[in-house]
């Protein structure tokens, strides 16, 4: 099941999906803890997991949203990061420190790789991103932002 | 009408009273939508404001949860009347022009940011988890509008007076966000809740650093207005959740 924000990714590349269980009752419950606290995609991923299960025909499913521990960019996988990239997203930086969260560390152009790059809005098209330019090649580019 | 267990009644309260001031300020925010001064800030401010509903969604959830009264966040901000919001009257304050929204954020956010970096210590896990998530955010919120409001400040006469103009009227409001009542003493001391008194050597820091750097002057602490948090509101809230709440009241139940 793919992000509906950043279709490439899928929500356990993105780190959404927690775990998959059966419940006491029998229920199967899948579990995903939301990105930022209000992205609005959280109410469409939790309706596609229903969907799915449905389709999969699980009678009794049901999702169950838990905050903690608090989701962060390191709960991307790698594979996530670079189908990120390939996509045109710079991906966040691999340790969600102080630094890159203010975004002074170097963000690398996905499209060029260059380090040679500025920060035009803080916030972008989507919560989770931020819009940046690469004087090297002149192309605007979304970066993940880093929290 | 709003009858609470008691024994849960300051958790409650607690929650209420978070989960109001973000939603608050959240629907200020909203209001720029469109009427930014420029796209990027247009942008910048409907993603704050989405940000802070979305920390008060889990909040007024908890509310809810304890409260057991089968009521959800949506009756919470839907059906309640102003005396029944808890939130600060900083955040209910009129959008003004530009310097007074940035003013009420980053007089707000320096409060926040490091208030939701300490209640991620909280020894109820659900605060706490809220708390970890909100941090991330109110450390960006504080950030931009401090950029802001040294643009603001350091940039031409015009804007330097209405930014210490828009200062000067919203400093009164200040002085609430350090109360705590006999509702949140007993959550303090179990370590529940945070006592404000402690964000204030790190308020006051960021407040005195941004303010130098934007040339603006830090009034002197006057006659603080106070009484959100309890219920007395200004007239500014009712026209809030006139607009807030009309469709629910109109459709009660109403979805799409
Ligand atoms: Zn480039």
């Amino acid at each position: 099941m793919v992000d509906p924000e950043v279709p490439v990714l899928t929500i356990e590349d993105l780190g959404v999906l927690r775990g998959v269980g059966v419940a006491e009752d029998g229920a199967v419950e899948v579990a995903i803890t939301p990105t930022y606290s209000g992205c609005p995609a959280m109410n469409v991923i939790a309706l596609e997991v229903e969907l799915a299960l449905e389709r999969a025909g699980i009678a009794k499913g049901r999702v169950r949203t838990v905050l903690s521990p608090a989701w962060t960019t390191d709960w991307m996988s790698d594979e996530g990061r670079r189908k990120l990239k390939e996509y045109g997203i710079a991906p966040p930086a691999p340790k969600a420190t102080r630094r890159a969260l203010f975004g002074l560390e170097a963000i690398a152009c996905p499209r060029c790789g260059s380090e040679d790059t500025e920060k035009i809005t803080e916030f972008g098209s989507t919560a989770c991103k931020a819009l940046w330019r690469c004087r090297s090649c002149r192309e605007p580019f979304d970066h993940f932002k880093c929290i | 009408m709003t009858t609470i267990i008691a024994a849960d009644a300051p958790l409650v309260q607690y929650a209420l009273r978070l989960a109001d001031n973000a939603l608050v300020l959240g629907h200020r925010l909203s209001e720029w939508c469109g009427h930014a001064p420029m796209l990027e800030e247009d942008i910048a401010l409907a993603n704050i404001a989405l940000d802070l509903i979305g920390q008060a969604r889990p909040l007024y959830a908890y509310a809810a949860e304890l409260e057991g009264e089968g009521r959800n966040e949506d009756k919470l901000a839907y059906l309640r009347d102003a005396s029944q919001y808890r939130n600060v009257l900083l955040v209910e304050q009129p959008n003004g022009d530009f310097a007074v929204t940035i003013v009420r954020q980053f007089l707000y956010a320096a409060f926040m940011a490091p208030f939701w970096r300490l209640l991620a210590g909280s020894r109820d896990a659900t605060f706490a988890a809220i708390a970890a998530k909100a941090e991330k955010e109110a450390a960006y919120h504080l950030r931009h509008s401090a950029e802001w409001l040294i643009r603001l400040g350091d940039g031409t006469p015009e804007s330097h007076a209405r930014a210490q103009a828009a200062l000067d009227e919203l400093w009164m409001y200040t002085g609430e966000l350090f109360e705590a009542d006999a509702i949140e003493r007993g959550l303090i001391e179990r370590g529940v809740a945070l006592d404000p008194q402690t964000l204030r050597p790190e308020w006051d820091e960021t407040v005195d650093r941004v303010l130098g750097e934007a040339t603006l002057k830090r009034p002197p602490d006057g006659w603080m207005q106070t009484g959100g948090r309890t219920g007395r509101h200004s007239e500014h809230l009712g026209f809030i959740l006139a607009d807030m709440q009309f469709l629910q009241r109109a459709y009660p139940g109403a979805t799409w």
